[in-house]
């Protein structure tokens, strides 16, 4: 606690460029950045082959494989290989990671759309672009946003571990430190990260409570006024 | 009017689900296309309004071949009901029913009270349109369907078995208000089903279609009862066809007696075994047999005219003395069918 | 010979067995230890949770909130903020490693034994099966896939997870990649790569084997 207390307590940790709250404004444009250009990939990439059925071996396959592929062999590999000249080959590999989760969800929450419901849509006079919009992704929604809950958890944790690599943000408290044997900054930076990590989740689960239709999530109690005829 | 001109449809597997299908639905009338599992019908309904198209032959509607008009513009004018309701589970009842209208580009106050106003019609409490489908029971969802089929008052409507998941009993309300809908409307319905009552029960003309997706016969119910056309028509009606014919036999030429009734609380008297027992309005209050004062049995009524001769019979087998009472829209009889009258009117039937 | 660079070949062939600290089979063997406990202790400690969650069914939600928090929480601080108290060994990886495999495998087991059809189970009551009977011989087979399903998720991420460690000098092959960066040479970084997504495969494939195994039904369900 006392490391803590040293590490919060410390004005010199509140200000200037190695200061907590560029260190935090750095985790959030490097983790955001990440979860914007993976989404920009995986998202379309899932409607299309959700909506088509064509390539889910791809989808199925980059799952299985970025389960398997250990982030901080993946940021060194990138780093010796490009130089550390800009923060890309950091990024590269951040958003390479963060891929595989979105589209496997995006996909699922598409092909596991009741099949009537997409023929009722049709029937309707729907064209294709509106059944996607209207009627698939409203109701695939829980899923891709599980898809991306999951990836933005990924990306903060990878965001943190980079700061080995030389990236900014929040890891570089941990890291340092541990270099350094400065274990207020380690703890300090730890407890951040947690709290970060949280606060993400909790952000999507109000994003999740605002967008998804109560139709869809079932959360609205059924009010009945006595008209029924059962 | 719907035309199936030497319509054929083989899937990529080679599967032939419809084979040269000539058939003509009327325009205003329910046309029902019915027959054992994998006969076509949903093959043949799902052609009209292009989710499926044709290999072979023309589709036309009102003359205009199908195949001419955009589907999704086609679509948006011909009302569709399936079976699960299939409803948007993320909009609101009443947004579910205004779906088309909103393609139309409808504004959205005009869109809601036309859906309003639908649900109206389908027999649904209007406070309904403010939930989602997930809040309403099989029944009321498959009213909505309907309901979503007609917002746009499009000319023909298409039902694909739209009430087989349903309980029999919501099942025969739905066919009722079906029908009572229809003599609002007019549409002209295409309506598949293989429950051959309700078939008989709906269909202005009833196609029987067999595995392989031939046409066997089109006609209107009776005839179809009356004359089927080959063996695999009168396999699929059933043993019961001969009862359900008389459904089509009007009571209206029923010779009725009138002198059988006595005012509830006189003595039964003549040598008559049995005498129907009035109320003081003229309703039927049961059966008296002689000698056994007080003791009434239950009577069993048809409307005169209006009933077939099915509903006469049953009303005959209901009632200790085997006849049947005529009653008029305000339940006053108006006589009694005795078994003589019964059985003269079946043997015109059968001949006639 | 002598110059330049070693091949990729050479270097693993002078470092797979030193016989000093950190040659790659002593980090592949360490890596494998590291890995194995969190899988097998997971599972051992998600079963008792998992039926409890059934038994007692206001025990799932508020469990499942907990698991899916810490499942949110990054690897390295936790590694950090339990040095603490294990210190710097094995146990300290072990430990978070353990929490996210138990939540995925909580969910597994009540998914899998919920989905055990009720006529089954009525069926093996009235046969006078004991509850204890029921669920060893009923309930759990039917059960297998989902967590199974479950454990090849949990097995193929704790693998790579491990390398994480390294960055408190307990990563298993993970050192390899510390290693690389520190004098920075690239056959490293590629056998250590290679060598998790090897492992993660081949316990995959005998989660796989495990299954077809365990639920012989399934496999002649397929071929039908
Ligand atoms: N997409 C398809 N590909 C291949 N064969 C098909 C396809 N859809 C239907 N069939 C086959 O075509 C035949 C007619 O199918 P259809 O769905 O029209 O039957 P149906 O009369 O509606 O039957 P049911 O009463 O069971 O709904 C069946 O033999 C069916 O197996
Ligand atoms: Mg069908």
């Amino acid at each position: 606690m006392n490391w803590l207390v040293d590490f919060f307590g410390d004005p010199a940790h509140w200000s200037g460029p190695y200061g907590i709250p560029v260190r935090l404004l750095e985790h959030l444009e490097f983790s955001a950045l990440a979860l914007f250009l993976a989404t920009l990939v995986a998202v379309p990439l899932g409607l299309l082959i959700g909506h088509t059925g064509r390539g889910h071996l791809v989808v199925v396959v980059s799952a299985n494989l970025a389960r398997a592929i250990p982030t901080l062999g993946v940021l060194v590999l990138f780093v010796l290989l490009l130089g550390t000249a800009s923060i890309w080959p950091v990024i590269i590999p951040l958003v390479l990671l963060a891929v595989p989760p979105i589209l496997v969800n995006t996909f699922e929450g598409i092909r596991g759309v009741d099949p009537e419901l997409r023929d009722a849509a049709y029937g309707m006079g729907l064209r294709g672009g509106q059944v996607l919009g209207q009627v698939l992704v409203p109701v695939a929604l829980p899923l891709i946003l599980l898809g991306l809950r999951l990836s933005a958890i990924q990306v903060v944790a990878t965001t943190t571990v980079a700061a080995y690599t030389g990236l900014g943000g929040l890891g570089r408290f941990v890291i340092d430190g541990f270099a350094t044997q400065d274990y207020a900054s380690v703890f300090g930076g730890s407890v951040l990260i947690v709290l970060f990590a949280l606060v993400v989740q909790v952000g999507f689960t109000l994003v999740q409570r605002v967008t998804v239709s109560p139709g869809v999530s079932r959360r609205l109690k059924v009010r009945d006024s006595g008209a029924t005829s059962r | 009017m719907i035309t199936f001109d030497a319509v054929t449809k083989r899937y990529p597997d080679g599967t032939v689900a419809v084979d040269r299908l000539g058939l003509e639905a009327r325009t205003g009338e329910i046309t029902v296309l019915v027959g054992p599992s994998g006969c076509g019908k949903t093959t043949s309904l799902r052609m009209i309004n292009r989710m499926i198209d044709p290999s072979e032959g023309r589709i036309l509607l009102d003359g205009a071949p199908v195949d001419t008009v955009d589907p999704p513009v086609l679509r948006r004018g011909i009302g569709y009901v399936i079976q699960q309701a299939g409803l948007f589970p993320h909009r609101k009842v009443v947004d579910n029913v205004a779906t088309v209208p909103y393609l139309l580009g409808w504004n959205r106050k005009r869109a809601r009270g036309r859906a309003m106003e639908l649900l109206e019609r389908v027999g649904l409490d209007p406070a309904m349109g403010e939930r989602y489908p997930f809040q309403l029971s099989g029944g009321q969802q498959q009213r909505v369907g309907v309901a979503r089929a007609l917002a746009a008052d499009p000319p023909v409507l298409l039902m694909d078995e739209p009430f087989s998941a349903v309980d029999p009993v919501v099942r025969t309300n739905l066919q009722d208000e079906l029908i009572r809908l229809q003599a609002e409307l007019n549409k002209t319905i295409v309506f598949v089903t293989h429950d051959i009552d309700e078939a008989i029960k709906l269909g202005d003309r009833v196609a029987v279609l067999r595995v392989g997706g031939k046409l066997a016969q089109v006609a209107d119910p009776k005839t179809l009862l009356t004359e089927p056309a080959d063996d695999f028509v009168r396999e699929f009606l059933g043993r019961d066809r001969g009862i359900r014919r008389l459904q089509f036999v009007s009571t209206g030429g029923l010779r009725l007696r009138t002198d059988l009734t006595v005012r509830e609380g006189a003595d039964g008297r003549g040598d008559e075994p049995w005498l129907l027992a009035l109320t003081a309005e003229g309703r039927a209050a049961g059966w008296l047999a002689r000698g056994r004062p007080g003791e009434l049995g239950p009577a069993g009524t048809f409307r005169h005219g209006r009933d077939s001769m099915r509903a006469a019979l049953d009303a005959a087998l209901l009632s200790p003395s085997g006849h049947a009472v005529a009653v008029d829209e305000q339940d006053k009889v108006v006589g009694v069918a005795t078994r003589q009258a019964l059985d003269e009117a079946l043997t015109e039937a059968v001949h006639g | 010979m002598g110059d330049g660079p070693p091949s990729l070949w050479e270097w693993i062939a002078r470092n797979w067995d030193t016989g000093r600290a950190g040659s790659i089979r002593d980090l592949l063997s360490d890596h494998l230890l590291m890995s194995l406990v969190p899988i097998v202790a997971g599972l051992a400690l998600a079963l008792p949770l998992g039926l409890a969650c059934i038994r007692w069914r206001w025990l799932y939600q508020p469990t499942a909130a907990v698991f899916n928090v810490l499942y949110a929480l990054p690897s390295l601080p936790l590694f950090m903020l339990l040095i603490s108290v294990t210190g710097l060994s094995p146990v300290t990886v072990i430990i978070p490693l353990i929490f996210y495999a138990m939540a995925v495998l909580i969910p597994a087991v009540v998914d899998g034994i919920r989905a055990v059809p009720e006529h089954v189970r009525q069926s093996a009551v009235a046969m006078g099966f004991t509850p204890l009977r029921r669920l060893v011989q009923v309930e759990l087979p039917i059960a297998a896939p989902v967590v199974i399903a479950g454990l090849r998720v949990v097995a193929v991420s704790s693998i790579s997870l491990v390398s994480v460690g390294a960055l408190i000098g307990q990563g298993g092959l993970g050192m390899l990649f510390t290693r690389a960066y520190q004098n920075p040479f690239l056959p490293p970084v590629v056998v250590g790569i290679g060598l998790i997504v090897l492992l993660a495969l081949v316990a995959d494939g005998l989660l796989v084997l495990a299954q077809r195994l365990l639920t012989p039904w399934e496999r002649a369900r397929r071929a039908t």
